[in-house]
């Protein structure tokens, strides 16, 4: 009976198994394998094993693009659920139907795509458009200006990207979050507030975490937002990536570039598990 | 006024009326239980009190001073939720004082009253557990400790048993009434359990229908209640349909009984009425032992011998009767027999119909 029903579950995982075979794994072996191959006469590089992509990356220069990217990713990721968490603490608390709507229109914020998002957020921040002629109509700026290309705008374009990703992650784990915990709390002696960070927000801990470290790899792969809003400067991994692999066609780099990242968002993942898992 | 009292209190949700224009005191240091149905209003009623909601119309007050209005957090409460609603996220000894933490006591002292509370809910040593290593038990002792941490003036219940298997629950009723007649505190149960109710309460509060149906102590409830629903809610009771025929004395079909309490309205000569009796006061006889005073006449209908007692089934022009016996009064009856019920006056109540 229980060899029969692994035998079944087996053959039912056998569709998927090969999908992410071929789709991922292989793509995945195929980078690795690139990062360390050696330059070639016949074309632009042959397999074999050399690490000298990745010592090119162990330059002051790449290192502190690696850095950069990780940290603005972070902040990225901080700035996020300090809105949505809020937001969707709230949004639980509405009427069924209002949190079906919210839900909705959240979710129609997310198919719209980064070039469409980065582009818009250029002409609201350009000289002309939107938010610098407001400042100036209502007497904070002298005259409008470009806010654009900046870190901020960077940061703002992305944020705005995360926050819908943010409040799906975590409107499960706060809609089952049982209302008699912070009923009691309040009983206890708790003000609202008080019950917000001593209850909810501990009880509801990896849900946080997980969607926090999600964003984090999720705008580790944004392209196209540092390169329109962005100055050079604020050109994150992923674009030198993009650069090498279409502008340089230097395919080894850029694989090696793209290992470096996996092992950073790797690297964050495990970390942040084994940080969070250490008191349950 | 000393006490814990509620005038006119009416909670309603949009268009439905959850609590209806209720007035209640209750005694400084009793426990009081709010018994009814699922829906009849008793849980929100408990909420009102606690500040959980606010009553759309009247006034809770505690000691004279008018509580309505007061937020949660700044009534001095303590509550016992259905779900126990432990932190999941804190130890057992954090839990019990979470409500020491928020008014700022040191972690000594709050290290102290855990482990007393713990010694006085029979739970010493558990302070460092997790909630997840507890059995159901044990969590409702960590949940009513943590009520108590900080002494509160009125401790709420609600469904306190309901989340514990049926032996464990009895044990639980016992204990936590003495634990509350040591303490001296003014409790508030909500249950639907009459049994738990008459174990526990000094004073029982029947609801039906969002209103309150009858206030008592568990001997008055069970002995003279008001109406059909709080009689057939508490204990099992027999009523046979009859008419008023003079003062104290009714007509069940061709046969007139004389009985010895009659509930207000609705009551007055010749007006149709039911005679309610409990099981254990009306006793079934052969009919070749003469016609007892006081008696109907019917045939058995069942009989149920479970040892400890004997039940037997009697109809009685198409109505039930029942009537428990101890093994020594046995009349020694078979399904079938025609024999006489004989009901006490003092065991007839008479109820509107």
């Amino acid at each position: 009976m229980q060899q029969g029903n692994s035998f079944t579950r087996s053959i039912g995982l056998i569709p998927s198994s090969v999908m992410i075979g071929v789709f991922f794994l292989v793509p995945f072996v195929l980078i690795i394998l690139t990062s360390v191959s050696v330059p070639s006469d016949e074309g632009d590089y042959q397999f074999g094993f050399s690490l000298v992509h990745f010592e090119r990356f162990a330059t002051w220069f790449y290192i502190e693009r690696a850095f950069f990217s990780a940290g603005l990713c972070a902040l990225i990721a901080l700035l996020s659920l300090l809105i949505a968490y809020p937001f969707t603490y709230m949004l639980t608390r509405f009427g069924p139907r209002s949190q079906t709507l919210w839900l909705i229109y959240i979710l129609a914020q997310l198919s719209l795509s980064e070039v469409l998002i980065a582009f818009s957020w250029q002409i609201l921040l350009s000289r002309t458009g939107g938010i610098g002629n407001i400042l100036a109509w209502v007497g904070l700026a002298e005259s409008s200006f470009a806010m654009t290309p900046s870190a901020g705008a960077v940061l703002a374009a992305l944020v705005y990207l995360a926050v819908p990703f943010s409040v799906l992650l975590l409107f499960p784990a706060l809609s089952r979050l049982d209302r008699s915990l912070t009923e009691a709390s309040r009983t206890l002696g708790a003000s609202p507030l008080r019950t917000f960070f001593t209850v909810v927000i501990p009880v509801t801990r990896p849900a946080i975490i997980s969607s926090g470290v999600t964003i984090f790899v999720l705008t580790l792969g944004a392209i196209i937002v540092p390169q329109v809003l962005g100055k050079p400067e604020h050109w994150t991994l992923s674009v030198l990536i993009t650069d090498q692999a279409i502008f340089n066609f230097n395919m080894p780099f850029a694989s090696a570039l793209a290992v470096v990242l996996l092992i950073i968002s790797g690297g964050v993942i495990v970390a942040v598990t084994k940080f969070s898992g250490g008191r349950s | 006024m000393s006490g814990l009292t509620i005038e006119g209190v009416t909670k309603k949700f949009d268009n439905i009326t959850a609590v209806e224009d209720v007035n209640l005191h209750f005694k400084t240091g009793e426990m009081t239980c709010f018994l009814g149905p699922s829906g009849c209003g008793k849980t929100t009623l408990l909420r009102m009190i606690a500040g959980l909601e606010v009553p759309t119309t009247g006034k809770i007050s505690l000691e004279g001073c008018d509580l309505t209005r007061v937020p949660v957090h700044q009534r001095d409460i303590g509550m016992v939720f259905q779900s126990f609603a432990l932190f999941p996220h804190l130890s057992v000894g954090e839990n019990i004082t979470y409500s020491m933490r928020i008014r700022g006591h040191s972690r000594s002292d709050r290290e102290d009253r855990a482990r007393e509370l713990l010694d006085m809910m029979h739970l010493p040593g558990v302070e460092d557990r997790r909630i997840s290593q507890l059995s159901g038990g044990q969590r409702q002792r960590v949940a009513i400790a943590r009520a108590l941490a900080i002494n509160p003036q009125v401790f709420l219940l609600d469904e306190p048993m309901s989340a514990l298997d049926a032996n464990l629950r009895e044990a639980m009723q016992i204990e936590l009434r003495k634990l509350q007649q040591e303490l001296g505190i003014t409790t508030v149960v909500v249950t639907h359990d009459q049994t738990e109710a008459m174990t526990i309460a000094d004073e029982i509060v029947v609801m039906g229908n969002a209103k309150v149906l009858q206030t008592g102590t568990p001997m008055d409830i069970y002995k003279k209640p008001v109406d059909k629903f709080v009689a057939g809610f508490i204990g099992t009771s027999n009523l046979l349909p009859a008419r008023m025929a003079g003062k104290d004395m009714v007509r069940v079909g061709e046969t007139e009984l004389k009985v010895g309490h009659v509930v207000g309205a609705g009551t007055g000569a010749d007006q149709d009425i039911l005679l309610m009796t409990r099981p254990e006061e009306v006793f079934v006889r052969p009919t070749d032992a003469g016609v007892p005073e006081n008696a109907v006449h019917g045939t058995v209908s069942f009989v149920r011998d479970i040892g400890a007692t004997i039940e037997i089934l009697v109809d009685c022009d198409g109505h039930e009767v029942i009537s428990v016996l101890t093994p020594k009064d046995w009349p020694d009856v078979r399904i079938g027999d025609a024999v006489t019920v004989e009901m006490p006056a003092e065991a007839c109540t008479v109820l509107p119909a």
